[in-house]
């Protein structure tokens, strides 16, 4: 046991900096640490998810005042016809915004029908049964979006300009880029998919893996903006792969779900259904892992950069900085790897669909 | 699952389609097929340039083989032509010591001919001067011996004794 | 007793983390053994990697 805490020394030293910290807390005095925790808690929680404001930080003064910094981002709903306000209405959720007659109160970073006074009406299993309307608003990860998207066609429509105006090589940020569009080519698609058909699958695999990457990039700002930690990105991403290896599977790949060649027959009716699950956790897993690695990853680092405030000691602090800082280097390389896997299993899964068994 | 589900936003999820679809075809259109299509008018442009090289390199090859070839038979051509030069000099040199001997041997012969017919012309001239000057003496002796006998006789008989021809 | 499900998916991570780890290794001995093949068996430690991740993931989201 001894000989595994001399080996681990940073663990080691983190479990003593938790019993230092707990050692205050029993004599604690000033300030009581639980409050302190629950609101990092919620403040990772309330960073992880998306909003409907576009706010940068918010502080509060000593006058016990919230002050959010920030500007307000349109609402659309879909609500017996198109209701479009601005956010600033809900002002960050504390009151009820009124549109023609109808009442909608922000509950849980949800949307809801109320009335006047805001109730909010829960069932058993404490969740709200309000009516839902359809719920359109850009929010921050849809500004976010549509931010990678103005800087993605930006940087690559100029990119392939240079390639005209400089006699077929690129120029300025191109020279940075190119390599990188030649990796994918190279490295990830024509191994995975071959050499004939991985043409009509590159602008999908080119974008995606750029479009994954800026916006893990981005995700690592200190503005706080993580698309790719919200389920609905990734299932949008991984339904389109899904969609593209279904459409374009052969003859092959049907035959290879259905009735796998090469094995007796019961195990073909046993291999069937298990086969077409397959296809389904495929895209699924794609989807998780994406989610799942950058959720984590913010999480593990804004635990770490809380926990600079739980030890309020220099030691802890600084060990805990140091470690957020070692971390925030490896989920550059995450953001990076991320895309990359995501890319790379998308062209395994298109080249599954189109793959020629000849030897069959 | 359900907390995974939970935090599910079919706005948000809408909105990334549309924008990602929108992107995908965008960037298909403006960037990644004028890019592709770059590189790859490029890399054909580096594998025809490439080729070219070897071509080239290997006409070079041939060329230097012919060089070499010509440059043999130049060789040879001039060694023979040298040869052939040498000889004829020599032909000419043996024709005209064999014109000059002929010629001096002639030209010998020719002078041993006249001086032969010189000889005998001499000779002849000799003779007939001889035979008028025996005449003459013999005229003369006759004249003046015929005047007196026993001195004629004596005097032809010693005459005669004296001129034996040669 | 009952046992949280939480530590099921606990367990499923460790077997995760072990089935990852020994792809790691393998694909370092891989690579020392032959390093002309680093590229490929890099891709196919990721996508092996990923996939095993993928369970792991799953485990964690289902509790």
């Amino acid at each position: 046991m001894r000989k595994k805490i001399a080996l681990k020394p940073i663990t080691a030293l983190l479990f003593l900096l938790t019993f230092v910290s707990y050692g205050k807390e029993q004599h604690g005095h000033d300030e009581p640490k639980g409050d302190l925790r629950t609101e990092i808690k919620e403040y990772i929680q309330h960073h992880l998810l998306d909003s409907y404001d576009f706010g940068l930080f918010s502080y509060t003064t000593h006058e016990g005042v919230e002050n959010h910094v920030g500007f307000p981002l349109p609402v659309i709903l879909w609500d017996d016809g198109l209701k479009v306000f601005s956010s600033s209405k809900f002002h960050h959720g504390e009151t009820v915004a009124e549109v023609d007659g109808n009442h909608y109160i922000l509950y849980h970073n949800k949307i809801y029908k109320t009335d006047e006074s805001g109730t909010i009406n829960n069932d058993a299993e404490n969740h709200p049964t309000n009516a839902k309307p359809l719920d359109f608003s850009i929010t921050k990860n849809v500004v976010l979006i549509a931010m990678v998207f103005a800087i993605l066609f930006f940087m690559f429509s100029r990119m392939a300009k240079s390639y005209k105006t400089n006699n077929g090589m690129p120029k300025g940020m191109g020279r940075f880029l190119e390599p990188i569009v030649l990796y994918v080519r190279d490295e990830i698609a024509i191994p995975n998919i071959g050499e004939k058909k991985y043409k009509k699958y590159m602008s999908y695999l080119l974008t995606v893996f750029f479009f994954v990457w800026i916006v893990n990039l981005f995700g690592l700002t200190p503005i706080g903006m993580n698309v790719t930690n919200n389920i609905a990105v990734t299932l949008c991403l991984a339904l389109i792969t899904y969609f593209i290896t279904t459409f374009s599977g052969n003859k092959n790949y049907w035959k290879h779900i259905f009735w796998m060649p090469g094995v007796p027959v019961p195990m073909k009716i046993i291999l069937a259904p298990i086969e077409l699950l397959g296809t389904i956790i495929k895209p699924f897993a794609l989807m998780i892992r994406l989610y799942a690695n950058i959720t984590a990853g913010h999480v593990v680092i804004m635990s770490i950069i809380g926990m600079m405030f739980i030890f309020n000691n220099w030691l802890g602090s600084s060990l805990s900085f140091l470690l957020a800082f070692v971390l925030g280097i490896l989920e550059l390389l995450v953001a990076a790897l991320q895309a990359y896997i995501f890319t790379v299993l998308s062209a395994l899964y298109f080249g599954m669909a189109v793959e020629e068994h000849d030897h069959h | 699952m359900e907390e995974l589900f939970g935090g599910f936003s079919l706005g948000l999820f809408v909105w990334m389609a549309v924008l990602f679809l929108a992107l995908v075809f965008l960037l298909k259109k403006f960037a990644w097929k004028p890019i592709l299509d770059a590189v790859e008018s490029r890399e054909e442009g580096i594998k025809n340039a490439l080729d070219a090289a070897e071509k080239a390199k290997l006409e070079m090859e041939n060329l230097q083989a012919d060089n070499e070839k010509l440059l043999k038979e130049a060789r040879t051509e001039r060694e023979a032509m040298l040869k052939e030069a040498r000889e004829m000099k020599n032909k000419m040199i043996e024709d005209a010591k064999d014109e000059a001997k002929e010629a001096s041997a002639k030209l010998i012969a020719q002078a041993q001919a006249s001086i032969e017919t010189e000889k005998k012309a001499a000779i002849a001239d000799l003779k007939a001067q001889v035979a008028n000057l025996s005449i003459e003496i013999a005229e003369k002796v006759v004249r003046e011996e015929l005047s007196n006998k026993d001195k004629q006789v004596k005097l032809v008989e010693s005459m005669l004794g004296e001129a034996t021809l040669n | 007793m009952e046992i949280p499900a939480i530590v099921g998916a606990g367990l499923v991570v460790i077997g995760a983390g072990i089935g990852i780890g020994r792809i790691g290794g393998s694909a370092m001995e891989a690579i020392a053994r032959q390093p002309e093949a680093t590229g490929k068996i890099q891709t196919a430690m990721l996508i092996a990697a990923a996939l095993i991740e993928g369970i792991g993931f799953a485990a964690l989201f289902a509790v």
